[in-house]
């Protein structure tokens, strides 16, 4: 283990470490505030369609299984909560607790991304993937149908390709982590990575209601 | 050490009002309140949003710049969604002679 620790440099631009840092997090917020305006735009997409269509997708909505849905949203939340923890392990310079916290993290992301990638198969199988071959039963609006799944795989697709970069983020600081190279004194990259991996979290808090449950007193 | 550390208290308690709130979002769901249905899951989707935004990614106790770009950026979306929507669901209100 490498015991010779570097702390960053003070920029010459700044005057303390403390508005170094609020810089950088100020900066993550501007990024994650596109991010909010780009899946914005999907947000509203949805609900002009789902008001136009309202019945089409009240239908395709009941096919998605709730259950996958609510447990994943709880498997996300669990990652959330390790994030914090290992933010905080960081704050406090606990290097051992900020290193498991990652790993839980980055396994409990990876749950997240197989369950998806197994509710995406069951997609295949159920002829509900957009296309030639797509067909839902028990109506005969089958083009919004399409519509609603399309919006499905490209809001939830569109997620867990934040997810992936997220697993990817995760990796880079634990391998700094294991370095020992986040102290009390510098710990920024932890601090920002969390709060694009929540950011992640709060997306998902929208989509899982609006795609899964939005007609279910229906049936 | 700069920042402010929250005690692992909190974030329990945040996390696991985290879960209750999904536990409700699921069961209010089954039950038929109209038009209520709508509202009450963004209801339940907003609270969980602040938790996480307040405590977890720690807006409580970031600058006054950070939080001013935060609801800066939540006004622009509210204009992207109140704006647009006001067209869409007002459209068929009044007769368009011609239409």
């Amino acid at each position: 283990m490498d015991s010779h620790i570097q702390v960053p440099e003070l920029q010459e631009q700044f005057e303390t470490p403390a508005q170094q840092k609020d810089a950088s997090t100020l900066g993550m917020w501007i990024f994650l505030v596109t991010e909010v305006m780009f899946f914005g735009g999907l947000f509203l997409a949805y609900a002009i369609y789902r008001r136009a269509f309202a019945g089409a997708f009240g239908l395709a909505s009941n096919t998605l299984n709730v259950w996958i849905g609510a447990v994943n949203t709880g498997v996300l939340l669990c990652s959330s909560f390790t994030m914090v923890l290992a933010v905080r392990a960081a704050q406090i310079g606990g290097r051992r607790a900020l290193v498991v916290f990652l790993i839980l993290t980055i396994l409990l992301g990876g749950v997240f991304l197989g369950v998806k990638a197994y509710e995406w198969n069951e997609k295949f199988e159920e002829h509900h993937v957009p296309g030639p071959t797509f067909h839902l039963e028990g109506t005969t609006e089958q083009g919004p149908a399409q519509l609603f799944f399309s919006l499905y795989f490209t809001m939830t697709g569109l997620h867990a390709l934040h997810m992936v970069i997220g697993e990817g983020l995760m990796l880079f600081l634990l391998w700094h982590a294991y370095k020992g190279k986040y102290t009390p004194s510098y710990y920024t990259p932890v601090d920002v990575g969390g709060l694009y991996w929540h950011f992640v979290d709060i997306i998902w808090i929208f989509l899982f209601p609006l795609l899964y449950l939005i007609a279910r007193h229906q049936h | 050490m700069h920042g402010h550390v929250d005690s692992i208290k909190t974030y329990t308690l945040v996390f696991l009002s985290l879960l209750i709130l999904t536990a409700a979002t699921t069961a209010v769901a089954t039950i038929d309140l109209g038009a209520l249905n709508v509202v009450m899951a963004l209801f339940i989707a907003v609270v969980k949003m602040l938790l996480v935004a307040l405590f977890f990614m720690h807006l409580r106790h970031s600058t006054i710049l950070t939080k001013v770009v935060v609801g800066g950026g939540m006004l622009w979306l509210g204009i992207l969604l109140v704006f647009s929507l006001a067209d869409f669901v007002t459209r068929g209100w009044l007769p368009v002679p011609g239409k």
